[in-house]
């Protein structure tokens, strides 16, 4: 099964590359995306149907409903647990002679980098341009909720993670969908798990892949001036290959190491800019107020501007797609549910902190077209958004707000985006082997063959805009979030569990603070 | 209350220099000594998905190499000396943790040796034994 699966994703591959090596998407590059998209444009149209009547794809409801109902499953634990997940990240509760493990900082950081990234530049662009200064709110409010996910799927990581008698540590929702559903008596956890790889692996392949080599490439040809994409996508896969197969452990550490820096310089500039602006920062939120419940002049008003921040945060900081109960579960602690306190954190920053910065800067820079007179965004009904200098839009139009405040900026964003977007790939080659060491068994031959298929999948997904083969994958990294969050609604009165004893111990002092 | 010495020790030509300056004054003060072996680690550093995974390998390996190369050596080496000695190997920061080992076993000196390289490393962000003159509430004996 292996050979077959993984060879016809080689053979797919290998097929694609000379064809987009001519650029400009003819012939075979044609054929290419025709027959894949005769064969997956069902399911992408399954994955990303609205409900009827209104252009809300379901899936993004999906996450936000599982959200709110884990928010309020377990009591608001975003906001009365959030002091505590502070504490637990400054490392209060570790006990120093576990020093030398790894630490919930650590965990929380790796986590983090596989999911700030393009979503916070140039998906929030993309998420205001159409609806408003308005979407930003309902993006921090699922932002908010999605924190809860986040908590019940970290906390299942790390208590149904495998150890390997060598010490080394396996754990995801393929893991607690197995024993997980065993210890409630419930059939299938192991369909389950499988159905999840499975996603995993092309989602990995995806979203996790193409969309970044492929938006990486839109930033360097932007700065650099228009060139062959396959030139970044070789450049890309062999460093990529160099540091997940050629074992140059190097590469990836210095990028573990600037990207969070580039985040929080990120967020620096933000802060400047908003400061440079300061008498407008209360009329940005009067716009993001506004706006939130009357569209300030997008298509569909409220309902407009609700869709377009419910769909970013869900697509922005993957609560409920599994991906991060995979990075978390290597953490050392005696009770799982410190890792959920954690991994709660990672919305908020992802989303609620960088995203909204994104959206401020945007907002308060005034490169959204307004009409003086009415004070409603100009729309272009045309292009499906509001009208820009230029006609700019996605992380374009991030770059021509940070560009109005300083000239320098878009070079160094565009640093940032493919430093981003390298960090995200890495992550989910991770992931993405994860799942085939599931499926397949660990092996040398298993893992060679995909990390060389994903490498060859940046090269695809740089050189050409193979839309079909793009949504398709998207639509793959939304079906891990379908399988998951039906898992953790099994599963979730197992985290509660675990959490009120969490809860009585703390209250009674019966957790050691050492610091 | 007996005298019980602190002493910092990585196998280095300094660390050694230290040891054999705790020894001495271990033998006239009939004091014991405790050799501590820190690890250098933040927990505050950044990794990749894979050293996380691997994380608690590595430190059981860690331990194992500096138990075989560092501790034992020194074991041997003063087996007869007729000191009391005690071993301790901890990950942390090296002042941080020096300190915290000297305050659980109620040690009344910290002996450390000092490179006297003047690194430019050690001037930005200072040295082992720098940061402990600065802080520590006990007696230090920075031995060059």
């Amino acid at each position: 099964m292996l050979t077959r699966v993984l060879g016809a994703l080689a053979a797919l591959a290998l097929l694609a590359t000379p064809a987009l090596a001519q650029e400009g998407g003819g012939g075979l590059d044609e054929t290419i995306n025709q027959i894949f998209a005769d064969y997956t444009s069902w399911y992408v149209a399954i994955i990303f149907a609205d409900l009827p009547g209104t252009n809300f794809s379901w899936i993004a409801l999906w996450l936000v409903v599982a959200a709110l109902i884990f928010t309020l499953y377990f009591g608001f634990i975003q906001f009365k647990g959030f002091v505590h997940s502070i504490k637990l990240v400054k490392g209060d509760y570790s006990d120093p002679n576990d020093a030398g493990e790894v630490s919930h900082f650590q965990a929380l950081a790796t986590a983090l980098s596989g999911t700030v990234g393009l979503g916070n530049i140039a998906g929030v662009a993309v998420a205001v341009g159409i609806g408003g200064p308005g979407a930003t709110f309902w993006m921090i409010i699922a932002g908010l909720f999605g924190m809860a996910t986040k908590f019940t799927e970290c906390t299942l990581g790390v208590k149904y993670r495998n150890e390997y008698p060598d010490g080394t540590v396996s754990g995801g929702p393929m893991y607690y969908m197995v024993k997980g559903f065993k210890d409630r008596g419930l059939p299938g956890g192991r369909v389950f798990a499988v159905i999840f790889c499975i996603f995993t692996i092309l989602g990995a392949l995806g979203g996790g892949n193409m969309f970044q080599a492929n938006q990486a490439h839109a930033q360097l040809s932007g700065v650099l001036g228009g060139y062959p994409g396959w030139i970044t996508g070789v450049v890309l896969a062999v460093i990529t290959f160099a540091v997940i197969a050629g074992g140059l452990k190097s590469i990836a550490r210095v990028t573990e190491k600037v990207v969070p820096f580039m985040g929080i310089f990120y967020v620096l500039v933000s802060i400047v800019i908003l400061l440079r602006n300061y008498d407008e920062i209360l009329w940005a939120f009067g716009q993001i107020f506004e706006g939130a419940f009357t569209g300030l002049g997008v298509a569909g008003g409220f309902t407009g501007a609700l869709i377009q921040g419910f769909r970013r945060a869900a697509f922005s900081n993957e609560a409920g797609i599994g991906s991060a109960a995979i990075a978390h579960s290597a953490v050392r602690t005696k009770t799982p549910v410190t890792e959920g306190y954690v991994a709660l954190l990672e919305p908020f920053i992802d989303t609620v902190v960088i995203c909204t910065m994104t959206a401020l800067v945007i907002v308060i820079t005034g490169v959204l077209q307004q009409d003086p007179e009415t004070g409603l965004y100009v729309w272009n009904a045309e292009a499906g958004r509001i009208m820009t200098e230029g006609g700019v839009q996605g992380v374009e139009l991030t770059s021509a707000a940070y560009a109005q405040a300083f000239s320098w900026f878009p070079p160094l964003l565009a640093i940032s985006v493919v430093l981003f977007a390298f960090s995200t790939m890495l992550s989910w080659s991770y992931y993405g082997m994860k799942a085939v060491t599931y499926l397949f068994g660990e092996g040398k031959v298993q893992e060679l063959t995909f990390k060389t298929i994903f490498c060859l999948f940046i090269i695809i997904g740089s050189a050409a805009s193979l839309g079909p083969v793009i949504d398709f994958s998207d639509a793959m990294l939304f079906s891990m979030a379908v399988v998951n969050v039906i898992a953790l609604y099994l599963l979730m009165p197992i985290v509660r569990g675990e959490l009120d004893i969490y809860v009585k111990r703390l209250r009674a002092g019966e957790i050691k603070k050492y610091q | 209350m007996p005298e019980k010495l602190v002493v910092g020790y990585d196998g280095s030509a300094a660390a050694k220099r230290a040891l054999d300056f705790a020894v001495a004054v271990a033998k006239a003060q009939n004091a014991s000594i405790v050799i501590a072996h820190v690890l250098e680690w933040s927990p505050y550093s950044f990794l990749t998905p894979e050293e996380l995974e691997e994380r608690h390998v590595r430190r059981r390996r860690e331990l194992e190499r500096a138990e075989a190369h560092v501790i034992t050596p020194v074991r041997e080496k003063l087996a007869d000396s007729g000191i009391e000695i005690e071993t301790v190997m901890r990950y942390g920061h090296s002042a941080e943790v020096l300190l915290s080992i000297a305050k659980d076993n109620g040690a009344t000196q910290i002996v450390v040796g000092r490179d006297g390289q003047g690194r430019l490393a050690a001037r930005m962000f200072g040295s082992t034994a720098a940061n402990l003159i600065q802080v520590a509430p006990l007696p230090c004996t920075i031995v060059p």
